[in-house]
């Protein structure tokens, strides 16, 4: 994003002069930067206020209709989450599940970006096109196909696994058992989150010059060498993007739990994070604990979004 | 490690290399199924949708549609406020794309064109913002804009505003973050001819830079659009009793009953809710391609 072409001497005082002035005009970027202040800061900075405080007060059904006043309990709302067992299955749910689902769509993505370098043409647009068409699914509809597919007496899934003799498949339900369910729900994350990674991956590896890894090869170097010393680093900072962004998604993913494992699953085993936070705040009318709840999420994409940035630092990428 | 290590070396050599035609048919072979496999969920929404209500009911699995009908369709939109809830869902995405675009196309300029003291500080508090979970903020916005709708009622709860307002502020981070990169593309020689032939700030940022990053709104246009149009749990969460402003991922939900789904409609719903996402990308496809190789010249 460099430009060079700032280098390059000018000829004028003329003109030299009103670079400076545009350059060093104080007034007029916070000008233009106010529209974006304005709805940033009261919809995005000062929620973010309000949870860190809501979730130091008791705050239930009767503070919000005003019958009983606001107690204020400082850090109560946190010892009492993390006294509950369920807060750290739940937390544990949360990293487990973004795990399975950051791993498979890394895998899936790559493996097909990989693919899609060996395709013909007219196969590769197909490819494209057909993950393009996953990536933009809704992910209300893409969980209601994919429900429908695996429903335990009208989906295809159980009657071609029926059909083929598998007969303890018959009614089988897929969202009863928890690991299963997860399982299920990570398979419809990893099918409309792949494409960002292929996409992404696909473009890093053609933009990798052939005469690299010539060169390295004419040096005598083996292929086990060749990946691992030149391909390898050279989608280093695409990888790199990639997985932190998935795990930052992966973590966060709401609606898909919501609808496949009717908010959050047989006696509350699929609770991840964010759901555990709605259910508690709209569900159970405890919305200081629900805060406590989002607060913890906050810090959790924080801090990775403090190793992304650090990583960016480090690979000398400038801001 | 070793295995992957040897596919990226292969993919690093190919369209360089001929290969044998026996063998490049396999690998073409296996990526017709994997493509195959990655459309079967939206086909099988589609024939789903268009198959009659006894055949669904009766576990129908005909992978084609025998008998084309469009009664599920007609159920979602004639049985149902189905028109309504398009409307809601198109005047809030639509609304975001303007609003979040505006804000985001000034603030990119600022941050491009200008060199002032915090400037690297905002732009890693954009990047900071992009990642905040919005989900965990649903508490605190619900109660921000029940109070909002005791001053400004098409704010409140229970109205579209609400939803346009946090999904503009969602979608700006990112919007920002893109558009960056399609300012600073633009030579600054431009500018100085613009500020040359008397064109003052505002006119050369409207009448000059809007149209050539035109490309790049419209890529990050799309992404907001897809935002607002997918969100369920502000939906779910702002519009409460006002069934009337309900937006279509809440409504299809209805056709979900303990006592056994309505699939045809579901899938019916589904894939009119789908379309206009699917259109709206194939559209823009081309200048989105054209608009990131831009981005990615400067």
């Amino acid at each position: 994003m460099s430009r060079s072409t700032s280098a390059r001497p000018r000829s004028g005082g003329d003109r030299l002069r009103l670079r400076t002035a545009l350059r060093t005009g104080r007034f007029e970027p916070w000008l233009y930067l106010v529209p974006a202040f304005v709805v940033l800061g009261v919809m995005l900075v000062y929620p973010i206020y309000q949870l860190v405080l809501v979730s130091m007060y008791d705050y239930g059904q009767p503070q919000v209709t005003g019958a009983e006043p606001l107690r204020f309990v400082g850090a109560d709302n946190y010892r009492r989450l993390f006294e509950d067992p369920r807060f750290w299955e739940v937390l544990s749910n949360t990293v487990i599940f973004a795990v399975l689902c950051v791993c498979g769509t890394l895998l899936v993505g790559i493996a097909l970006a990989v693919l899609a370098t060996r395709l013909r043409p007219w196969v590769r647009t197909a490819l494209f096109l057909v993950s393009l068409g996953a990536w933009a699914t809704p992910a209300v509809t893409g969980s209601a196909v994919w429900l429908f597919l695996f429903d335990p007496t009208l989906g295809l899934v159980n009657q071609v696994l029926v059909g083929i003799g598998l007969d303890g498949f018959a009614g089988h339900s897929w969202t009863y058992e928890k690991w299963s369910a997860f399982g299920l729900v990570a398979a419809q994350v990893i099918w409309c989150s792949f494409p960002f990674v292929m996409v992404a991956v696909y473009a890093g590896i053609t933009a990798i010059p052939a005469e690299l890894v010539e060169a390295a090869r004419l040096d005598g170097a083996s292929t086990l060498r060749v990946a691992w010393s030149v391909l390898i680093p050279m989608l280093r900072p695409v990888l790199t993007i990639v997985t932190i962004q998935s795990i930052i998604w992966d973590f966060k993913i709401f609606t898909q739990i919501y609808i496949m494992t009717s908010g959050g699953g047989v006696d509350g085993q699929n609770l991840v994070l964010n759901v555990y936070a709605y259910q508690q705040a709209f569900a159970a009318n405890s919305y200081g604990l629900g805060s406590a709840i989002g607060v913890v999420l906050t810090l959790l994409l924080l801090a990775i979004t403090l190793v992304y940035l650090h990583i960016r630092r480090r690979s000398g990428e400038v801001l | 490690m070793h295995l992957l290590g040897q596919r990226l070396l292969r993919a690093g050599n190919s369209g360089r290399r001929r290969r044998l035609p026996g063998r490049r048919f396999g690998v073409d072979l296996a990526g017709l199924v994997i493509i195959a496999v990655i459309a079967f969920p939206l086909y099988w929404m589609v024939i789903s949708a268009l198959k009659p209500r006894t055949a669904i009911e009766a576990g129908d699995t005909t992978p084609y549609p025998a008998k084309v009908t469009l009664e599920s369709i007609r159920r979602v939109v004639v049985g149902d406020a189905f028109w309504l809830y398009l409307a809601n869902s198109l005047i809030v995405a639509l609304s975001v794309v303007v609003l979040s675009t505006f804000c985001a196309f000034l603030a990119a300029v600022a941050l491009t064109r200008y060199r002032f003291g915090s400037r690297t500080k905002l732009l890693i508090m954009i990047l900071v913002a992009q990642m905040v979970p919005v989900e965990a903020l649903t508490i605190p916005l619900f109660f921000l804009v029940r109070n909002i709708g005791g001053v400004v009622p098409g704010l409140g709860l229970n109205h579209l505003g609400s939803l346009i307002a946090v999904h503009t502020a969602f979608t700006l981070p990112l919007a920002i973050w893109m558009l960056r990169g399609f300012v600073a593309a633009v030579p600054t020689e431009i500018e100085e001819a613009a500020r040359l032939d008397g064109a003052s700030s505002l006119t050369f940022v409207w009448r000059v830079l809007f149209p050539i990053v035109a490309p790049g709104v419209v890529a990050v246009s799309v992404f907001s659009f897809i935002a607002a149009w997918n969100d369920f749990l502000f939906a779910m969460t702002f519009i409460i009793s006002a069934t009337e402003r309900q937006t279509l991922p809440v409504a299809i939900l209805r056709f979900f009953q303990p006592d056994g789904n309505d699939w045809g409609a579901i899938m019916a719903g589904s894939v009119l809710m789908t379309i206009p996402v699917l259109i709206f990308f194939v559209l823009v496809q081309r200048r989105l391609t054209s608009g990131m190789a831009g981005a990615v010249k400067g």
